[in-house]
């Protein structure tokens, strides 16, 4: 899909979920099919990595880069210079514990153990 | 056989409170504990955030007086950015600050501390709320109150668009000037206003101070305490809640400190405990000697009795006609009497009326001009008001891109937490004897408390007709032997 | 008939809550009338033990206010679903975390030690701190536990309905006061307002960019804020477009951008995200050079797009502090 279709509701999920790193590659600036799709995603990521930041989520843990379908070798290298990165940091620190009652109220509703 | 009383949760204040009143074996009040279990942080959550949305996030401490750290966060503002706002920015600041405080200190008059007085300390529980006040004084009351509380809250709307956390201050000014035909709208609020605050004085005289019972309760010893009173004054030394020095007197009246809101670090300082939230303010220069009174504890207060009791007078004609004949009937300067907390309250709300019309009535206020924009880096910042409760300050330091990096609040009513605690310990003590507990002392209590309205007034208690507290009486092995309250 | 059992009951709340139903003035009468309060600690003298006596599922309905950050409070959240038949999430701290839950970029043991060691007004020589358990003379003090993070109504208990807003303004509340006793409700688990964003009633839609065309962004004390163009095209960050309607925009008409309050509309799950996506698609500049400057000159993206929803947002708080 389309790089600027990633909302970045959806890289938040991926670390909500446990993911320790997220890594988007879309097409090269100017080479998008649909255009502006690639610039948005750009913007996106620079203030979405500023943010992440602030709850605590490494720089190098988020990373946008362009490749183009015919360019394998640079794939293979963007994916293990990441995947080098994120297994330095380790994986991300969980939350503390929810302190209180696993079940809520009423109900038999597990509360999320946000970790 | 000792006991032990707890009274959990306080109503009829903003917050939460309890209070654990301890018995020896004769049944006397050994000592009282005031504590508050809550916190949120807001000194600490600030960091990181702009200083530009401090007037934002500091007045949901408080949603009864969110106008007082909106002002005072964008005064702290003013001083972060050493920006001067434009004369008419100052006037509607200072103008819907008065609004506040006369609505405020009405509100609490006439449904929560008032009608200890107005229906009588003594009266059946049920009466003692705003419905034994219309019964006494008549229905008139009731819609005069609710009229001219909804007049000032339509002020504070028309400026901070809305009067639950008000959004307009910015340093160096305010979001938007005031229209000429608004503030011939104002103008007929604020005369309404001060017709209102006489009367209201009027009632108190003509049901307190003519009644000798009442007068009796108001000067007699059980609420007394002979403390350090602090407040802020203008260059005359007069009632100021916008803007100032802060004058502190001695028990004996003596001015005994007078300085700018930017040298508070030298004046005050905080003690910890480790049975409560609330931290407990005392004055640097005399020391932390315990809950105790006396000119040799730093303990001291701060609210309408105090303001006037570190003030020489009020600014505005009317005020200070009623500040002359309250001191006059009360025997001089300074006043220790808790209960007169309610009297200096009323004279306060005729200052408010008065300064409201004052500023309404000032042409200048209508000019368009009510910004500056700040060009300077921030760096620190110290703002301070008189809030209903006490004084107030909010203390900001930042990087120079104007992000907080550290805030420090000392909050209106925690300036008296030392106070309040023994005042109710002495009301305690006074009224609680061989383990006899009567419904009397619950109001006695809750009126020990309630003259410093802590920080909240919520008007529509009163059409139930319920008291605040219940107390239970627990056995030296924790079971509930007796439990007084009334419904 | 026996009219309904009703509870209004603050959490970590500022009071505010409990001004608005003052602030219902003359209303307040009509619902007074038609309802037995039976639990009101700011207004009232009910007990816990009131409460602990009803049978479960006596109170027909529940408001709670404020978020939760202490045992207590969380105590009394699970008391009253279980003696309430419908809880209501009220105001913005129960409904989405609040201005306080920006406390989630911190925890216990740095507001404790800056509010009781660092503060330059305390001194603390001998480093006390508020305890859960305190001995004294006469017997044992207690306090409630203090978690580290802010946790919405809804992350403890089983919610019925929400009234947003800080505070809910009157009319919806009376809307919603009225739905409750009429028995009219919409499905469980609705926002008791409009479903679409502010921008679509706000008087200034005709100026709101609908494409890239914003090349800086200033912060609200640096410019003279224009009070009839929308702010976002003023370069003013105004959470509008991420936010819920029906507040009548009360923070616009006083010449200051909107800070969301009312939270999400019901199609977004994260308030900061989907402004952040908003915000990113109006900026004019494809150079990343810029970009990254522009994206810079942003003060505190992640407090001020969560500034109400941090606790209810996906990640919640700061992973680690």
């Amino acid at each position: 899909m389309c790089t600027g279709r990633i909302d970045p509701q959806f890289v938040m999920k991926a670390f909500e979920s446990g993911a320790d790193g997220v890594l988007i590659l879309g097409c090269h600036p100017g080479d998008c099919h649909y255009k502006e799709g690639n610039y948005k995603a750009l913007r996106r990521f620079h203030l979405l990595k500023r943010m992440l930041k602030q709850f605590g989520i490494e720089e190098e843990r988020f990373r946008l880069d362009w490749v183009s379908a015919s360019e394998a070798e640079k794939f293979v290298e963007v994916i293990n210079d990441m995947v080098k990165k994120v297994k330095a940091l380790g994986p991300i620190k969980k939350n503390p514990p929810v302190p209180f009652s696993e079940e809520k109220a009423s109900g038999d509703i597990k509360v999320e153990a946000h970790g | 056989m000792k006991k032990r009383i707890t009274i959990d949760p306080i109503t009829r204040l903003e917050g939460h409170g309890k209070i654990e009143i301890f018995l020896d074996d004769s049944g006397n009040v050994e000592k009282t504990y005031f504590q508050v279990p809550e916190l949120r942080g807001f000194e600490v959550f600030s960091i990181g955030r702009p200083a530009e949305e401090m007037p934002r996030i500091t007045p949901k401490i408080c949603g009864v007086c969110p106008t007082t750290h909106h002002i005072c966060s964008t005064k702290a503002l003013d001083d972060l950015f050493k920006v001067e706002p434009p004369p008419a920015a100052k006037k509607l600041r200072e103008l819907m600050y008065s609004a506040f405080m006369l609505e405020d200190h009405t509100l609490h008059f006439f449904f929560l501390g008032g009608p200890d007085f107005v229906v009588g300390p003594s009266a059946p529980a049920a009466e003692r709320n705003i419905l034994g006040v219309i019964s006494k004084v008549g229905l008139d009351i009731a819609g005069k109150v609710i009229k001219l509380r909804r007049e000032c809250r339509d002020v504070i709307t028309h400026f901070g668009g809305r009067v639950i956390h008000p959004v307009c201050g910015l340093p160096g000014g305010i979001s938007k000037p005031l229209k000429e035909e608004d503030r011939l709208k104002i103008v007929a609020v604020a005369k309404n206003g001060v017709e209102f605050a006489q009367f209201a004085l009027k009632i108190f005289e003509d049901v307190v101070l003519k009644n000798k019972d009442y007068v009796d309760l108001v000067t007699g010893d059980v609420y007394k305490h002979s403390t350090y009173y602090m407040g802020l004054v203008d260059k005359n030394n007069k009632v100021n809640f916008y803007d100032g020095d802060i004058r502190v007197v001695t028990p004996e009246g003596k001015e005994f400190a007078r300085f700018r809101p930017a040298d508070y670090l030298d004046h005050i300082t905080e003690r910890v405990e480790p049975w409560s939230y609330v931290k407990f303010p005392y004055l640097k220069n005399v020391g932390w000697k315990g809950f105790v009174d006396g000119i040799g504890s730093g303990v001291f207060r701060v609210a309408p009795l105090a303001r006037l009791n570190a003030a020489d007078g009020m600014a505005t004609p009317l005020a200070q006609a009623e500040y002359e004949r309250m001191y006059a009937t009360l025997g001089g300067k300074p006043v220790h009497n808790t209960l007169a907390f309610h009297w200096a309250r009323l004279i306060e709300a005729l200052y408010a009326a008065e300064r409201m019309l004052e500023l309404a009535q000032d042409r200048e206020i209508t000019d368009t001009h009510v910004r500056n924009i700040p060009t300077a880096i921030p760096a620190e910042g110290i703002g301070v008001v008189e809030a209903p409760r006490g004084t107030l300050f909010h203390h900001y330091k930042t990087d120079k891109n104007g992000i907080i990096t550290e805030a420090n609040l000392i909050v209106a009513t925690v300036n008296n937490a030392a106070a309040i605690c023994m005042s109710i310990e002495k009301a305690a003590k006074s009224l609680i004897r061989e383990g006899k507990v009567s419904d009397g002392l619950l109001n006695m209590v809750e009126m020990a408390f309630r003259a410093y309205d802590p920080c909240f007034a919520c008007a529509t208690h009163t059409l139930s007709g319920k008291t605040a507290l219940f107390i239970n009486i627990y056995d030296s092995n924790g079971n509930i032997t007796d439990t007084i309250g009334s419904e | 008939m026996a009219k309904p059992k009703v509870a209004f009951y603050w959490c970590a709340s500022c009071g505010g809550c409990e001004e608005s139903i003052v602030d219902l003035a003359e209303d307040i009468l009509k619902v007074v009338e038609a309802v037995e309060f039976v639990f009101w600690p700011v207004a009232m003298d009910f007990k816990v033990k009131d409460v602990e006596a009803l049978l479960d599922g006596e109170i027909a309905v529940s408001f709670i206010n404020g978020s939760i950050r202490t045992g207590e409070q969380e105590h009394m959240a699970k008391l009253l679903r279980r003696k309430s038949g419908l809880v209501v999430a009220y105001g913005a701290c129960a409904h989405i975390g609040g201005i306080p839950g920006l406390a989630n970029f911190f925890n216990h043991d740095s507001i404790f030690d800056y509010v009781y060691h660092k503060s330059p007004s305390v001194s603390n020589p001998g480093g006390v701190t508020p305890q859960l358990k305190t001995s004294v003379e006469q017997g044992e003090l207690t306090l409630p536990e203090f978690y580290d993070t802010v946790y919405t109504l809804d992350q403890v208990i089983d919610v019925d309905y929400y009234l947003p807003g800080c505070a809910p303004p009157p009319d919806l509340i009376m809307k919603a006061v009225e739905a409750i006793l009429s028995g009219n409700l919409p499905p469980k688990g609705t926002v008791l307002a409009p479903d679409k964003s502010l921008c679509d009633t706000c008087k200034r839609k005709t100026t709101k960019p609908d494409k890239a065309v914003i090349k800086e962004i200033r912060r609200v004390h640096e410019v003279l804020l224009d009070p009839e163009r929308c702010f976002l095209d003023q370069g003013v960050i105004c959470l509008g477009p991420a936010t819920r309607d029906g507040c009548g925009e009360r923070c616009i008409n006083a010449n200051m951008p909107c800070r969301g309050c009312f939270g999400p509309t019901s199609r977004v799950e994260d308030q900061g995200a989907k402004f952040l996506s908003a915000l990113a698609s109006i900026i004019d500049i494809d150079d990343e050079p810029e970009i990254e400057k522009i994206m810079n000159s942003i003060a505190d993206p992640a407090g001020i797009f969560n500034f109400y929803s941090m606790p209810a947002s996906m990640l919640r708080r700061k992973i680690s502090v």
